[in-house]
Protein backbone atom coordinates (compact mmCIF):
# COMPACT_ATOMS: atom_id res chain seq x y z
CA UNK A 1 0.00 0.00 0.00
CA UNK A 2 2.47 2.51 1.24
CA UNK A 3 4.94 1.59 -2.06
CA UNK A 4 2.21 1.94 -4.45
CA UNK A 5 1.47 5.58 -2.94
CA UNK A 6 5.14 6.28 -3.20
CA UNK A 7 5.84 5.22 -6.89
CA UNK A 8 2.46 7.49 -7.28
CA UNK A 9 4.59 10.11 -5.62
CA UNK A 10 7.40 9.44 -7.62
CA UNK A 11 6.23 9.97 -11.10
CA UNK A 12 7.24 13.98 -12.19
CA UNK A 13 4.52 15.85 -11.05
CA UNK A 14 2.82 17.92 -14.30
CA UNK A 15 2.06 21.59 -13.97
CA UNK A 16 -1.76 20.88 -12.64
CA UNK A 17 -0.28 19.45 -9.38
CA UNK A 18 2.40 22.10 -8.84
CA UNK A 19 0.36 25.49 -9.64
CA UNK A 20 -2.28 24.65 -6.77
CA UNK A 21 0.31 23.50 -4.35
CA UNK A 22 2.38 26.84 -4.10
CA UNK A 23 -0.80 28.52 -4.12
CA UNK A 24 -1.58 26.47 -1.08
CA UNK A 25 1.89 27.76 0.31
CA UNK A 26 0.77 30.74 0.03
CA UNK A 27 -2.54 30.73 1.44
CA UNK A 28 -1.08 28.69 4.73
CA UNK A 29 1.41 31.47 5.38
CA UNK A 30 -1.51 33.74 5.23
CA UNK A 31 -3.52 31.91 7.61
CA UNK A 32 -0.09 31.90 9.91
CA UNK A 33 -0.36 35.64 9.57
CA UNK A 34 2.80 35.97 7.15
CA UNK A 35 3.24 37.07 3.48
CA UNK A 36 4.69 34.79 1.28
CA UNK A 37 8.42 36.32 0.03
CA UNK A 38 11.69 34.00 0.24
CA UNK A 39 13.87 36.90 -0.80
CA UNK A 40 13.13 38.99 1.78
CA UNK A 41 14.70 36.21 4.02
CA UNK A 42 18.38 36.89 2.11
CA UNK A 43 17.91 40.88 3.60
CA UNK A 44 17.34 39.54 6.64
CA UNK A 45 20.34 37.44 6.97
CA UNK A 46 22.28 40.57 6.15
CA UNK A 47 20.78 42.02 9.23
CA UNK A 48 21.49 38.71 11.19
CA UNK A 49 25.33 39.54 10.12
CA UNK A 50 25.17 42.98 11.32
CA UNK A 51 24.78 44.74 8.01
CA UNK A 52 22.57 47.17 9.52
CA UNK A 53 25.08 48.87 12.22
CA UNK A 54 26.37 50.52 8.91
CA UNK A 55 23.60 50.59 6.18
CA UNK A 56 20.05 51.82 7.45
CA UNK A 57 18.30 49.59 5.18
CA UNK A 58 19.48 46.65 6.66
CA UNK A 59 18.80 48.40 10.41
CA UNK A 60 15.58 46.54 11.19
CA UNK A 61 13.85 43.74 13.42
CA UNK A 62 15.48 40.78 10.91
CA UNK A 63 13.71 38.68 14.17
CA UNK A 64 10.70 38.94 12.61
CA UNK A 65 11.84 37.12 9.37
CA UNK A 66 13.01 33.86 11.55
CA UNK A 67 9.66 32.09 10.27
CA UNK A 68 11.02 33.22 6.70
CA UNK A 69 14.48 31.05 7.64
CA UNK A 70 12.66 28.28 8.96
CA UNK A 71 10.62 28.17 6.01
CA UNK A 72 13.77 27.73 3.60
CA UNK A 73 15.59 25.20 6.16
CA UNK A 74 12.19 23.36 5.30
CA UNK A 75 12.59 23.76 1.37
CA UNK A 76 16.44 22.38 1.84
CA UNK A 77 15.08 19.53 3.87
CA UNK A 78 12.36 18.72 1.12
CA UNK A 79 14.97 19.22 -1.49
CA UNK A 80 17.23 16.05 0.14
CA UNK A 81 13.97 14.34 0.80
CA UNK A 82 12.38 14.14 -2.83
CA UNK A 83 15.67 13.42 -4.05
CA UNK A 84 16.99 10.57 -1.82
CA UNK A 85 13.18 8.95 -1.80
CA UNK A 86 11.00 10.16 -3.83
CA UNK A 87 12.89 10.10 -7.37
CA UNK A 88 12.49 7.91 -10.28
CA UNK A 89 15.93 7.42 -12.44
CA UNK A 90 14.34 8.56 -15.46
CA UNK A 91 15.56 11.24 -17.80
CA UNK A 92 13.36 14.38 -17.30
CA UNK A 93 11.21 14.88 -20.21
CA UNK A 94 12.15 17.89 -21.72
CA UNK A 95 10.72 18.89 -25.41
CA UNK A 96 12.35 17.67 -28.30
CA UNK A 97 13.58 21.28 -29.37
CA UNK A 98 14.57 22.11 -26.32
CA UNK A 99 17.14 18.91 -26.41
CA UNK A 100 18.09 19.27 -29.38
CA UNK A 101 19.31 23.28 -28.94
CA UNK A 102 21.18 21.83 -25.58
CA UNK A 103 22.77 19.10 -28.38
CA UNK A 104 24.74 22.22 -29.91
CA UNK A 105 26.50 23.24 -26.69
CA UNK A 106 27.25 19.36 -25.50
CA UNK A 107 24.64 19.44 -22.84
CA UNK A 108 23.51 16.73 -22.24
CA UNK A 109 23.17 16.30 -18.08
CA UNK A 110 18.98 16.33 -17.93
CA UNK A 111 19.27 12.47 -18.79
CA UNK A 112 20.59 12.14 -14.83
CA UNK A 113 20.41 15.03 -12.98
CA UNK A 114 18.22 18.50 -12.59
CA UNK A 115 20.58 20.82 -12.74
CA UNK A 116 23.20 21.37 -15.49
CA UNK A 117 26.29 19.72 -14.07
CA UNK A 118 28.53 20.36 -16.93
CA UNK A 119 29.02 24.04 -15.65
CA UNK A 120 27.61 24.34 -12.84
CA UNK A 121 29.96 22.59 -10.38
CA UNK A 122 33.01 23.15 -8.31
CA UNK A 123 35.92 23.01 -10.65
CA UNK A 124 33.64 25.43 -13.03
CA UNK A 125 34.56 27.94 -10.62
CA UNK A 126 38.52 27.96 -11.62
CA UNK A 127 36.83 29.20 -15.47
CA UNK A 128 36.20 32.91 -15.58
CA UNK A 129 32.52 31.70 -17.28
CA UNK A 130 31.88 29.80 -14.11
CA UNK A 131 32.14 32.98 -12.04
CA UNK A 132 30.06 34.67 -14.33
CA UNK A 133 27.33 32.57 -13.94
CA UNK A 134 27.36 30.91 -10.46
CA UNK A 135 28.71 34.45 -8.63
CA UNK A 136 27.68 36.76 -11.04
CA UNK A 137 23.76 34.84 -11.46
CA UNK A 138 23.79 34.97 -8.02
CA UNK A 139 24.66 38.52 -6.98
CA UNK A 140 22.57 39.54 -9.43
CA UNK A 141 19.53 37.71 -8.30
CA UNK A 142 20.13 39.09 -4.52
CA UNK A 143 20.64 42.46 -6.16
CA UNK A 144 18.21 42.23 -8.64
CA UNK A 145 14.85 40.65 -5.80
CA UNK A 146 15.67 43.55 -3.90
CA UNK A 147 15.88 46.50 -6.38
CA UNK A 148 12.65 44.99 -7.45
CA UNK A 149 11.48 44.65 -3.73
CA UNK A 150 10.40 40.92 -4.14
CA UNK A 151 11.46 37.54 -6.42
CA UNK A 152 8.91 35.07 -7.90
CA UNK A 153 7.50 34.24 -4.69
CA UNK A 154 6.72 37.50 -3.67
CA UNK A 155 5.68 39.38 -6.97
CA UNK A 156 4.83 36.76 -9.76
CA UNK A 157 2.64 35.00 -6.22
CA UNK A 158 1.86 37.26 -3.89
CA UNK A 159 1.29 40.11 -5.66
CA UNK A 160 -0.12 39.35 -8.51
CA UNK A 161 -2.40 37.34 -6.67
CA UNK A 162 -3.51 40.66 -4.86
CA UNK A 163 -3.72 41.94 -8.32
CA UNK A 164 -0.78 44.94 -8.06
CA UNK A 165 0.50 46.30 -11.11
CA UNK A 166 3.59 46.78 -9.51
CA UNK A 167 4.58 43.42 -9.31
CA UNK A 168 2.93 43.08 -13.14
CA UNK A 169 5.55 45.78 -13.81
CA UNK A 170 8.53 43.46 -12.23
CA UNK A 171 7.35 39.85 -13.57
CA UNK A 172 7.62 42.15 -17.37
CA UNK A 173 10.97 43.07 -16.20
CA UNK A 174 11.62 39.28 -14.91
CA UNK A 175 11.11 38.21 -18.60
CA UNK A 176 12.88 41.22 -20.13
CA UNK A 177 16.06 40.35 -18.26
CA UNK A 178 15.51 36.20 -18.39
CA UNK A 179 15.10 36.67 -22.52
CA UNK A 180 18.36 38.82 -22.91
CA UNK A 181 20.09 36.20 -20.40
CA UNK A 182 18.39 33.19 -23.10
CA UNK A 183 18.59 34.37 -26.17
CA UNK A 184 21.49 36.99 -26.32
CA UNK A 185 23.90 36.18 -23.69
CA UNK A 186 23.68 32.78 -22.58
CA UNK A 187 24.90 31.17 -26.30
CA UNK A 188 28.48 32.94 -25.35
CA UNK A 189 28.72 31.32 -22.38
CA UNK A 190 27.34 28.26 -23.18
CA UNK A 191 29.66 27.52 -26.16
CA UNK A 192 32.45 25.29 -24.81
CA UNK B 1 7.43 24.50 18.00
CA UNK B 2 6.08 27.63 16.96
CA UNK B 3 8.22 27.67 14.31
CA UNK B 4 7.98 23.47 13.35
CA UNK B 5 4.80 24.54 11.33
CA UNK B 6 7.18 26.97 8.85
CA UNK B 7 9.37 24.05 8.41
CA UNK B 8 6.50 21.44 7.53
CA UNK B 9 4.93 23.84 4.66
CA UNK B 10 8.91 24.32 3.61
CA UNK B 11 9.49 20.81 3.17
CA UNK B 12 6.25 20.11 1.08
CA UNK B 13 7.09 23.28 -0.47
CA UNK B 14 10.57 21.64 -1.26
CA UNK B 15 9.33 18.48 -2.45
CA UNK B 16 7.25 20.07 -4.99
CA UNK B 17 9.66 22.37 -5.94
CA UNK B 18 12.17 19.06 -7.05
CA UNK B 19 8.80 16.69 -8.44
CA UNK B 20 7.58 19.16 -10.66
CA UNK B 21 11.31 20.27 -11.75
CA UNK B 22 11.04 23.62 -10.74
CA UNK B 23 14.13 23.64 -9.29
CA UNK B 24 15.56 22.83 -13.09
CA UNK B 25 17.78 25.08 -14.50
CA UNK B 26 16.58 23.22 -17.93
CA UNK B 27 13.39 23.70 -17.09
CA UNK B 28 13.50 27.67 -16.60
CA UNK B 29 15.68 27.91 -20.24
CA UNK B 30 13.10 25.83 -21.89
CA UNK B 31 10.83 28.51 -20.49
CA UNK B 32 12.71 31.25 -21.56
CA UNK B 33 13.02 29.68 -25.22
CA UNK B 34 9.28 29.19 -25.09
CA UNK B 35 9.77 25.39 -26.13
CA UNK B 36 7.08 24.30 -23.51
CA UNK B 37 4.25 25.17 -21.18
CA UNK B 38 5.29 23.06 -18.10
CA UNK B 39 6.95 26.27 -16.62
CA UNK B 40 3.54 28.49 -17.63
CA UNK B 41 1.23 26.24 -16.33
CA UNK B 42 2.66 26.20 -12.98
CA UNK B 43 3.26 30.20 -12.70
CA UNK B 44 -0.43 30.68 -14.20
CA UNK B 45 -2.46 27.86 -12.26
CA UNK B 46 -0.21 29.29 -8.72
CA UNK B 47 -1.75 32.75 -9.67
CA UNK B 48 -5.04 32.14 -11.17
CA UNK B 49 -5.91 29.80 -7.50
CA UNK B 50 -4.14 32.82 -5.71
CA UNK B 51 -5.87 35.40 -7.50
CA UNK B 52 -9.09 33.13 -6.18
CA UNK B 53 -7.90 32.18 -2.66
CA UNK B 54 -7.29 36.40 -2.23
CA UNK B 55 -10.69 37.12 -3.41
CA UNK B 56 -12.02 34.40 -0.87
CA UNK B 57 -10.00 35.66 2.14
CA UNK B 58 -10.85 39.45 1.51
CA UNK B 59 -14.88 38.73 0.78
CA UNK B 60 -14.86 36.51 3.87
CA UNK B 61 -13.35 38.65 6.07
CA UNK B 62 -11.40 35.52 7.05
CA UNK B 63 -8.53 35.99 10.32
CA UNK B 64 -5.73 34.45 10.53
CA UNK B 65 -4.59 32.08 13.25
CA UNK B 66 -4.28 34.70 15.56
CA UNK B 67 -7.54 36.17 15.20
CA UNK B 68 -5.88 38.56 13.38
CA UNK B 69 -7.02 40.65 9.98
CA UNK B 70 -5.04 39.45 7.16
CA UNK B 71 -4.33 42.28 5.55
CA UNK B 72 -2.64 43.18 1.88
CA UNK B 73 -0.65 45.47 1.74
CA UNK B 74 -0.22 47.60 -1.51
CA UNK B 75 2.97 48.12 -3.39
CA UNK B 76 4.41 51.45 -4.09
CA UNK B 77 2.93 52.90 -7.26
CA UNK B 78 6.36 53.69 -9.08
CA UNK B 79 8.11 51.54 -11.94
CA UNK B 80 11.85 52.46 -12.46
CA UNK B 81 12.32 49.95 -9.21
CA UNK B 82 10.22 47.43 -10.58
CA UNK B 83 11.43 47.47 -14.49
CA UNK B 84 15.01 48.08 -13.70
CA UNK B 85 15.41 45.47 -10.52
CA UNK B 86 12.94 42.96 -12.26
CA UNK B 87 15.90 42.84 -15.24
CA UNK B 88 18.50 42.12 -13.01
CA UNK B 89 16.74 39.81 -11.22
CA UNK B 90 15.17 38.30 -14.57
CA UNK B 91 19.01 38.06 -15.74
CA UNK B 92 20.33 36.51 -12.71
CA UNK B 93 17.56 33.56 -12.95
CA UNK B 94 17.81 32.79 -16.08
CA UNK B 95 21.60 32.30 -15.89
CA UNK B 96 21.72 30.33 -12.96
CA UNK B 97 18.25 28.46 -13.37
CA UNK B 98 17.12 29.25 -10.11
CA UNK B 99 14.92 31.93 -7.95
CA UNK B 100 15.86 32.29 -4.16
CA UNK B 101 13.15 29.25 -3.34
CA UNK B 102 14.92 26.80 -5.41
CA UNK B 103 18.64 27.68 -5.27
CA UNK B 104 17.90 26.82 -1.18
CA UNK B 105 16.57 23.60 -2.44
CA UNK B 106 19.06 22.63 -4.98
CA UNK B 107 21.29 23.18 -1.61
CA UNK B 108 19.20 19.77 -0.24
CA UNK B 109 18.60 17.87 -3.42
CA UNK B 110 22.13 16.96 -4.14
CA UNK B 111 24.19 20.25 -5.09
CA UNK B 112 26.18 21.79 -2.38
CA UNK B 113 27.47 24.29 -5.38
CA UNK B 114 24.32 26.51 -4.98
CA UNK B 115 26.09 27.36 -1.39
CA UNK B 116 28.19 29.74 -3.73
CA UNK B 117 25.10 31.18 -5.85
CA UNK B 118 23.34 31.67 -2.35
CA UNK B 119 26.12 33.26 -0.72
CA UNK B 120 26.82 35.81 -3.97
CA UNK B 121 22.70 36.29 -4.07
CA UNK B 122 23.68 37.53 0.08
CA UNK B 123 26.01 40.01 -1.19
CA UNK B 124 24.05 41.28 -3.89
CA UNK B 125 21.48 41.77 -1.72
CA UNK B 126 24.09 43.89 0.84
CA UNK B 127 25.20 45.09 -2.31
CA UNK B 128 21.57 46.69 -3.00
CA UNK B 129 21.31 48.20 0.49
CA UNK B 130 24.28 50.03 0.26
CA UNK B 131 23.81 52.22 -3.16
CA UNK B 132 19.95 52.59 -2.84
CA UNK B 133 20.24 55.97 -2.31
CA UNK B 134 21.81 55.86 -5.11
CA UNK B 135 19.89 54.23 -7.82
CA UNK B 136 16.17 55.15 -9.20
CA UNK B 137 13.03 53.90 -7.65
Amino acid sequence: MIEAILQFVRQPWPWYVAGPIIALVYLTLLYFGKSFGISASLRAMCSAFGAGRRIKFFDFNWKGQIWNFMFVIGAIIGGFIASTWLSLDAPMQLSAATQDNLAKYNLFSWKNDIAPTEFLNWSALTTVKGWIIMVGGGFLIGFGSRYSGGCTSGHAISGLSNLQLPSLLAVIGFFIGGLIMTWFILPHLLMP
Amino acid sequence: MKYLKFVLVGILFGIMFVKAEIISWFRIYEMFRFESFHMYGVIGSACVFGILFTFWVKKSKLRDMYGNDIIFQDKIKTWPRYILGGIIFGLGWAMTGACPGPMFTLLGAGFPIFGVVIISAVIGTWAYGAIRDKIPH
